[in-house]
């Protein structure tokens, strides 16, 4: 058949316009309980375990991450107390030294690696499609695949604690200490390994989140609309893909020299110590914005809702986080300022980390703006608000404090800077994440959890946390160091660190009680209307839980609270196939109508892709061969996966 | 919490950054005031517009904004405000860099005139202290004790023969890493008399909080006849139990890594020995000094400091109370 032939191209033109209307696609025609009941049909997942682990759902996914996290933290939170036990007396011998050393690398590891950095991947995940207005993120294949690895690496760190082959060399892992003169067996590889797992977890999760939040978003939605915890998580997904690789590398170089007997931190074969502070830093840094970003996103939203009016100078905002994002890679020396670099340099640096608290102190101003302006319900995420401004200024103050070479060399590797990263990192993160938490809770479940028990615990959350952290600056003024299995005693520390104990305990029982309020909540809490905060955004525009479609149809957004702008119905997009299962793509910065993408189904391939990954990562441990034949499942399974099926659909073009 | 500062200043600070023994750590308070003044100032400003913000919600009868509609405007008040806050912040922080730059600088300038240079080699885990002096019989070594002229600026010169540790007198000065395969620096002008207790600073292995020093700082004249003293070979024995010690001690494991002066003993991997029984502790701050302890410690080192690369040697007891009794009289 001739392309030139008239006819011939008439006919085929024919053929298509006969094909596309056998396709069924929501509209006018095909809405109410009909299109549920197709939409359903065409999204839900296989049936049986397989069918579990096979999904490809961005909520589901976004739910074990949560979940998976939330167990890590009480976990770590456990090493903490056996930690504050040892402390809480001066000669103290509940652990020994090497056991101790064991936990601090633990919880400090287990905290970073496995609870703060996955639960925020973890909530973006779930709720950034809902609140951007479409059905799915961006490569949901790659978003399974991706939890899976953190799930491999987490699990792989702590059965190395329970065969008792942890890690002992910090979460930081400074060489020559973790290089193979100092740390022989395998404790150091295995931390090494579980941030190989971590890093590309991270990484996948990330792209996934910038492809979602640039090209999914819903008809109308410019940039200039996009709801603040989106632009938080859009920097915070970059920062991950410019972060990581600098630890891909240096940990990578660590295991290279461990394993196959490299030199890059051997001064005596002229590599350098210092190489692994930089490298790790230069990683390390950002990761401390990466966790703290997305619960200034969470704080902007609860601020909104709660004060009932858009954040005040959302530009100033976006340009903050912004800011922020690119700052955090310029400060990493302030980290090393008792290593002996050069002093020009220190001052540049010193700068750098004071000019942070510019565009952090302009976010709180307009937090703070909000709720002048606004009148502030105050409901438990509003409490957690609250608690989160009180306690995180006198971090970032602290934060001022140490950025000072002056000072940072007396207090740098004390309990005071222990205060300070918990005050930033509990009183800027967990708080934001416990309230949000609560306030994301029936959207999730379909039911509400109890407000009185959530004001108890935050209250002994709140008193338990300045109880546990503010007495530790007094301790690292008083000469304690950070990382001792013991102190001596008659040096002051007795009531600082008794105090320390006591306050952990009641951190711990809030949790205890935040856990119990939510499982409990969850069979029993009261049923979740669509909308119960009365919130602008579009994740509250569906059911709770939201139906496995997300949406029945593509929501057009007109302004930034859209919730609170339209009085009746939203005003929808029409057009994408039921029969399939399809998202709508839209341009970069305006948010026009781009492509219809089909959505990849469910499949078993992310999960066997990532127990090959897993089973060639865990072996290199053991045997430089294990790269060379353990790369071979692993590319494999990636080429099953990413095999073009006969079938194969391409995006089309958006029809009028 | 009022607590903690009233027994701050009611304790003994021979490991606190609350004193004023040194030149450096006064700068360090004089600059740590200016900083905690300046941000209670800040920290006063958020909570009293939080607290402004939360009381203000309680006039009665006022619709909610975005109720009336107007949920999109700002308030101009709040945007001259913001940018009165944006810069009363940074002219905060500018002059905050400014006194911080002036600080450091100014400690750089005291490491210019230095009278007295000593060396500090870390090991896992105790100091390795050189006395260096243009003299070669007067170069001193000893262990996990500094003596210091107080008046004096001191320059020490910092090493590591194995991981990263960091030398940290909290009372004197602020603390400086010491890096294998790098040499750093740290100056120090005491300017009062006493004793002062430091630590490594930096994680180094199982036994990084036993990894303590002390320093010792008195008048010029006891700090130049104690460095004669120790120059001096260590004492003879003169019981018979500890000539039996001195025999063993010299010519058996002990040796293969400790140096005592006027001996035969000259190993270089452990703590010099010369004048063991003078220092205050054992061990890097592990146990104090007395008979007992040694006795402990001789015995069997890794249960007092599990880790520590001294090895347990099997010795019979008559020949543990005999090294015991040697190691007693090496003041």
């Amino acid at each position: 058949m001739s392309r030139d032939d008239p006819k011939a191209v008439e006919a085929e033109n024919r053929l298509l316009e006969a094909e596309r209307k056998k396709l069924a696609r929501d509209g006018p025609k095909l809405r109410g309980a009909k299109l549920e009941a197709r939409l359903e049909k065409t999204w839900r997942r296989p049936p049986g375990f397989l069918g579990w682990l096979a999904t490809v759902d961005h909520k589901e996914i976004g739910r074990r991450y949560i979940i998976t996290a939330l167990i890590f933290l009480a976990m770590g939170g456990v090493l903490a107390l056996i930690m504050r036990l040892q402390l809480a007396r001066p000669d103290n011998n509940l652990v020994g030294a090497a056991r101790y050393n064991e936990l601090f690398t633990m919880h400090g590891s287990t905290m970073m690696f496995l609870f703060a950095v996955p639960v925020m991947e973890g909530i973006a995940i779930y709720i950034i499609p809902l609140m951007l207005g479409t059905r799915s993120t961006g490569f949901p294949r790659l978003n399974a695949y991706s939890y899976y690895m953190y799930l491999f690496g987490g699990l792989m760190l702590w059965g190395a604690f329970a065969l008792n082959i942890a890690p002992d060399i910090g979460w930081f892992a400074y060489t020559p200490l973790s290089g193979p003169q100092f740390s022989p067996g395998k404790r150091a590889d295995i931390w090494a390994q579980m941030i190989t797992f971590t890093e590309v977890a991270a990484l996948a999760a990330a792209v996934v989140l910038v492809a979602t939040i640039l090209k999914c978003r819903a008809p109308g939605m410019t940039l200039a609309r996009m709801p603040l915890f989106a632009w938080a998580m859009l920097v915070v997904a970059v920062m991950i893909i410019f972060a990581m690789p600098s630890v891909a590398l240096c940990s990578g170089m660590l295991i290279s020299d461990r394993l196959v007997g490299t030199q890059f931190y051997n001064h005596f074969e002229h590599g350098d110590a210092l190489l692994w502070q930089h490298l790790f830093w230069f990683f390390g840094h950002p990761e401390v914005y990466i966790i703290f970003l997305p619960a200034t996103g969470f704080v902007s939203v609860m601020v909104e809702t709660f004060c009932r009016r858009p954040v005040f100078a959302y530009p100033v905002v976006v340009l903050a986080l912004i800011s922020t994002g690119i700052l955090a890679f310029g400060l990493w020396v302030h980290h090393m300022f008792a290593t002996g670099l050069p002093r020009v340099g220190y001052s540049f640096y010193t700068a750098a980390s004071m000019t942070v608290a510019i565009p952090t102190g302009l976010q709180i101003y307009c937090w703070l703006a909000t709720m002048w302006d606004g009148r502030p319900r105050f409901q438990v995420p509003m409490l957690y608000v609250v608690g989160f401004i009180v306690t995180f200024v006198i971090g970032g103050l602290s934060g001022v404090i140490i950025a000072a070479v002056p000072l940072d060399l007396e207090l740098h590797d004390t309990y005071f800077i222990v205060a300070h990263f918990h005050y930033v990192l509990i009183g800027g993160a967990v708080f934001p994440l416990l309230g949000i938490l609560t306030y994301w809770f029936p959207k999730i479940t379909g039911r509400m959890m109890s407000a009185t028990f959530g004001k108890i615990g935050f209250w002994i959350l709140f008193v338990g946390f300045q109880l546990t952290f503010f007495p530790m600056h007094f301790a690292g003024l008083l000469g304690m160091p950070r990382r001792v299995y013991t102190y001596p005693a008659g040096q002051g520390l007795e009531l600082p660190n008794m105090l320390s104990t006591i306050g952990a305990f009641a951190v711990a029982s809030a949790v205890l009680l935040f856990v119990i309020n939510g499982v409990v909540s969850f069979f029993r809490g009261a049923p979740a209307p669509d909308n119960p905060w009365d919130a602008s955004t579009l994740e509250w525009s569906v059911s709770s839980p939201p139906p496995v479609y997300n949406f029945e149809h593509i929501p057009v957004v007109e302004s930034r609270t859209p919730l609170w702008d339209e009085k009746g119905d939203l005003p929808v997009a029409t057009g994408l196939r039921v029969d399939d299962k399809e998202m709508l793509l839209t341009t970069v910065v305006a948010a026009t109508p781009d492509l219809r993408e089909p959505v990849a189904e469910p499949s078993m391939w992310p999960f066997i892709a990532s127990c090959a990954t897993g089973i060639f990562f865990v072996s290199s441990i053991f045997s430089p061969w294990a790269i060379v034949f353990g790369a071979i499942p692993t590319a494999l399974a990636m080429a099953a996966w990413f095999w073009p099926s006969e079938t194969q659909r391409h995006p089309e073009p958006v029809i009028g | 919490m009022l607590a903690l500062p009233l027994c701050a200043c009611s304790i003994q600070h021979y490991q606190s950054t609350f004193s004023d023994a040194a030149v450096e750590v006064r700068q360090f308070n004089t600059l740590f005031a200016i900083f905690l003044i300046v941000c209670a100032v800040m920290y006063s400003l958020v909570i009293a517009f939080l607290v402004g913000g939360i009381v203000r919600r309680r006039r009665a009868g006022e619709a909610y904004v975005v109720e009336t509609g107007k949920h999109h405007e700002t308030n101009p008040l709040m945007r001259i405000g913001i940018m009165v806050w944006g810069a009363t912040v940074g002219m905060g922080l500018i002059a905050l860099a400014i006194a911080s730059f002036f600080a450091d600088r100014s400690m750089a300038r005291a490491a210019a005139n230095e009278k007295l240079s000593i060396t500090v080699t870390a090991n896992q885990w105790w100091w390795d202290v050189q006395y260096n002096s243009a003299d070669v019989s007067k170069t001193l070594r000893t262990a996990n004790e500094i003596h210091l002229p107080v008046g004096v600026p001191v320059r020490i010169i910092l090493l590591s023969n194995d991981v990263i540790h960091s030398f940290w007198v909290p009372s004197l000065a602020g603390k400086q890493d010491l890096i294998p395969g790098r040499e750093n620096d740290i100056s120090i002008t005491p300017t009062k008399v006493g004793l002062y207790r430091g630590q490594c600073a930096e994680y180094c292995g199982t036994q990084h909080a036993n990894m303590a020093l002390v320093v010792q700082v008195e008048p010029y004249g006891d700090f130049l006849k104690w460095w004669q003293d120790s120059l001096k070979p260590a004492m003879k024995p003169t019981t018979l139990l500890a000539q039996a010690g001195y025999q063993y001690v010299t010519t058996r494991e002990c040796a293969m890594c400790h140096t005592i002066a006027g001996t035969s003993a000259g190993g270089t991997v452990g703590p010099d020995l010369s004048h063991f029984a003078s220092a205050r502790s054992i061990a890097a701050g592990t146990l104090p000094m007395n008979e007992a302890n040694i006795l402990r410690w001789v015995d069997d080192p890794q249960s007092v400091k599990p880790g520590t690369k001294m090895p347990k040697v099997p010795l019979r007891p008559a020949e543990l109370n005999a090294v015991t009794a040697y190691l007693e009289t090496l003041k």
